[in-house]
């Protein structure tokens, strides 16, 4: 089995048998060829209190890539992103064990500064959640946390983060304005903006349009296709088209375990499990 | 289909709960709507001047005056077992002794209205209701007859309460100026001998200083006999005034505030003195212990207090609030600070007042004394009650609705946002202070609006730690170091109950009791309202934000 010092309680799930094959390391359904890791996600294992959302999984993230994890609700594909920035911490009675590398060190590791880290891993969330404060100071809010003061150097970066995330043209006119007041999708857009302006390596999207209408959702896509140039980008989604339409890699979770990853096309034209088939033609899930 | 019986019942039922729960709070409408107009009316009414009246009894005697009031009681002995009774305002108090007088009906045998009636408001002694006679300078008469006076009485008049003017800014100016240095130099010379140096030095000192008394005392000297001959000149012209009964009163005209003949007066004319006095009331100070003039260093105390409690109120509220909700770990000792903290708010104020005698008036003002003023002891400075300890302690009482209601904002704001903050890389203190807070101000606020409403309205602890009926300086004045924390004050809670039903002339200052309660909401209302205009600011600022 996978991780002996794992708690017994909720080790087995009833209804879902543990793939007899899945802990080795060379199984061709869990390891596609990567040629960049940036991440490295080592035998993964989360409780909340006693009960068991990560089960000890590995996964490595390509560079300047699109990751999706996909997976029905609950699954713990959230979990699993919010492990890579260490937002976990923030919950009372959170237990990791595993590790997740991050250019080659555990960022899980005591001496790692969890602020720098953040700032190096950029997050946006399912809810849009823009500070209520004004479009500008929104987007110079992260590099004013970093130090900088200058006005010229923060003008510059806003515009700079907010021509990244395909809103400069609506907003340039009214940037003094609250942001609260934008519509849902220009939220969601200022919070990529706000996100780049610390300029990070990775950035995580948390089901970022499940709250978005359609055209709103097609601009974000198409956004995640310019960003991809600069940024390492993981996306949770539980809409399937959306992972296959912009994601290069994709990994199917079940109930806390990765059942399958590998590229996208392989892994909705071709699955090698029968899980991932049955969840990818709406059988379950 | 029909409705059953049972239905029809129901829906009765619940027209019948919709009418009373609407009832009830017209019902607090109409309380809130009642309070405001009696206090309105009673107070407005205080300023309005009313016609003289001048009646003849049936013994002959003749009154001259305002009707006060009317009111009808039972006399048994009468057919229709009624008495109408007036109360006429008839002034004269040094003549008399009194200012009122109740009048029976059926003993009015003619009421007229006399043209030249005049009243005089006096800088002393209240109101004198009568005609002028003659206008004297000494023992020359400069006009005689009760037309001729009026005429000649008007220049004169302006003249002297510009000189009035004059001789008050004299005693506020430079003569309280000279006696605060010749203040300060006694206590410098105390302290000399307190610190004890070697005693060539202290016999220098000392000679420098008494020379400097030296000529501040002869300054002072100068200008008290400047001071002298000017009012003694202000009083130099005198009016004669012939009551209704034909008593006869010789009144400077330097101490005259206002004359009036009413009775000639149009209506237009009597809107502007009633604005006047509306004027004269808010700005002016309080004369006759209280019950004329203005209420300026009242309002003025009001307001200061209520700023300085403020300043102390939301740091300490807002921090507090912040660690119980952001930093400390929730359990059952938070739970239990939350419950004392609530329940802080339900201590009586006077328990707070003694609280802050004993803590901030002996203790922290004693040792202030002692450390910083030792040369004016045994006069207490700091050590006795003052509008910073009033402050402080109302700031104590105060906290509580702070902290509620700052927790209560901070909750407010959604957990994804500090999220989001935190994932920029900020750290917990940056996320709390940058964004939290912001977010939260307009809940803050709420807090700081419903603690300046209490504070503003608070009198009984206030009355043993620095509240006095009657303060000879604000809290504020053009002398260093111009905001004096230690001074005592005045406080418009205190001035109702004060001038109400501790003055010697309760019958005339019971529309002033109303008239000041009318200041009083004015002034809480004014202060909630920049409150109220800043948080709805914010609230724009950050349009939908959580609270």
């Amino acid at each position: 089995m996978v991780d002996a010092d794992r708690p017994p309680q909720n080790s087995f799930e009833p209804g879902i048998a543990p793939s007899p094959e899945r802990s080795a390391a060379d199984d061709p359904a869990l390891n596609p060829a990567i040629e960049r890791p940036i991440l490295e996600i080592e035998q993964l294992s989360l409780w909340y209190g006693a009960k068991q959302a990560l089960k000890g999984n590995s996964l490595r993230i390509p560079e300047r890539r699109i990751t999706a994890f996909i997976g029905p609700s609950g699954c713990g594909k959230s979990t699993l992103l919010r492990c890579v920035n260490r937002l976990n911490d923030l919950i009372d009675g959170v237990r990791i064990e595993g590790e997740i590398r991050f250019e080659g060190r555990n960022i899980y590791d005591p001496e790692v500064e969890i602020n720098a880290l953040r700032k190096r891993i950029g997050m946006v969330f399912q809810k849009s959640n823009p500070f209520p404060k004004s479009i500008y100071e929104n987007v110079a809010y992260g590099p004013r946390i970093q130090g900088i003061t200058r006005k010229a150097t923060l003008d510059e970066l806003v515009e700079k983060s907010l021509r990244g995330a395909a809103l400069w043209d609506e907003v340039k006119d009214r940037l003094d304005e609250s942001a609260l007041g934008m519509s849902g999708g220009q939220q969601q857009r200022l919070c990529i903006a706000r996100a780049i302006a610390v300029e990070p390596e990775i950035i995580l999207l948390d089901e970022p349009c499940s709250a978005l209408d359609p055209i709103a959702t097609a601009k974000i896509e198409e956004l995640m296709e310019d960003l991809k140039r600069d940024f390492t980008l993981v996306i949770v989604t539980h809409n399937m088209q959306q992972a296959s339409r912009v994601s290069d890699y994709t990994a199917f979770l079940y109930m806390g375990e990765l059942i399958e990853y590998g590229e996208t096309g392989q892994l909705f034209l071709k699955p090698m499990k029968q899980q991932t088939e049955d969840y990818i033609t709406g059988r379950f899930g | 289909m029909k409705p059953s019986a049972s239905q029809r019942q129901r829906d009765f039922l619940g027209l019948s709960m919709t009418a009373l729960c609407g009832g009830a709070l017209a019902l607090n409408l109409l309380l809130i709507l009642g309070l405001l107009a009696i206090i309105g009316y009673q107070g407005g009414r205080y300023f309005w001047q009313k016609d003289l009246l001048e009646l003849t009894l049936a013994d002959g005697r003749r009154l001259l005056g305002e009707p006060h009031s009317t009111e009808v009681v039972p006399a048994p002995e009468r057919p229709g077992g009624e008495l109408a009774r007036v109360q006429m305002r008839l002034g004269n108090r040094d003549l008399t002794g009194g200012d009122f007088q109740w009048v029976d009906e059926p003993s009015v045998v003619a009421r007229e209205r006399p043209r030249d009636a005049v009243v005089l408001e006096r800088l002393e002694w209240g109101n004198f209701y009568g005609r002028m006679v003659e206008l004297r300078a000494g023992q020359r008469v400069i006009a005689s007859g009760s037309d001729a006076v009026w005429r000649d009485f008007g220049p004169l008049h302006r003249r002297k309460s510009a000189e009035r003017a004059a001789i008050r800014k004299l005693e506020r100016g430079p003569i309280g100026e000279v006696n605060l240095a010749i203040e300060k130099l006694r206590l410098a010379r105390k302290r000399l001998a307190l610190d004890a140096p070697p005693p060539a030095e202290l016999e220098r000192g000392q000679r420098e200083i008494d020379s400097a008394l030296a000529g501040r005392q002869a300054e002072y000297e100068r200008l008290a006999e400047d001071l002298f001959r000017r009012r003694e000149a202000l009083l130099a012209e005198t009016l004669v005034m012939e009551a209704a009964d034909g008593a006869r009163k010789e009144i400077p005209v330097g101490s005259v505030v206002r004359a009036l003949r009413p009775n000639e007066m149009t209506s237009a004319g009597k809107l502007g003195l009633y604005l006047s006095r509306v004027w004269e009331f808010v700005s002016d100070d309080p004369r006759e212990s209280n019950t004329e003039g203005g209420i300026f260093p009242a309002i003025f105390g009001t307001v200061m207090m209520v700023f300085l409690m403020s300043f102390a109120v939301v740091p300490l509220g807002v921090l507090a609030a912040l660690y119980l909700r952001e930093y400390a770990k929730q359990g059952p000792l938070v739970r239990m600070v939350r419950i004392a903290v609530n329940n802080l708010a339900g201590v009586p104020s006077i328990v707070f007042g003694v609280f802050g005698l004993g803590f901030f008036v002996y203790t922290i003002g004693g040792s202030l004394d002692r450390l910083l003023y030792p040369e004016a002891l045994p006069t207490p400075t700091f050590g006795t009650g003052g509008i910073l300890w009033g402050a402080l302690t109302l700031a104590l009482l105060t906290v509580p609705v702070v902290i509620v209601a700052t927790e209560e904002g901070l909750a407010a704001v959604p957990g994804i946002v500090r999220a989001g903050s935190l994932a920029l890389g900020a750290t917990k203190w940056e996320t709390t202070w940058k964004v939290v807070v912001p977010a939260a101000a307009p809940g803050i606020l709420t807090g700081v609006i419903l603690a300046m409403a209490r504070a503003a309205g608070e009198v009984a602890p206030l009355m043993i730690v620095g509240m006095v009926k009657l303060a000879p300086t604000l809290p504020i004045d053009g002398s260093f170091p111009y905001v004096h924390l230690e001074r005592k004050f005045m406080h418009l809670g205190f001035h109702i109950y004060d001038v109400g039903f501790q003055s010697p002339n309760v019958d005339a200052t019971k529309p002033l009791v109303f008239a000041t309660a009318l200041l009083l909401i004015v002034v809480v209302t004014g202060m909630n309202l920049v409150a109220i205009s800043i948080r709805n600011h914010l609230r724009r600022k950050y349009a939908g934000s959580a609270v």
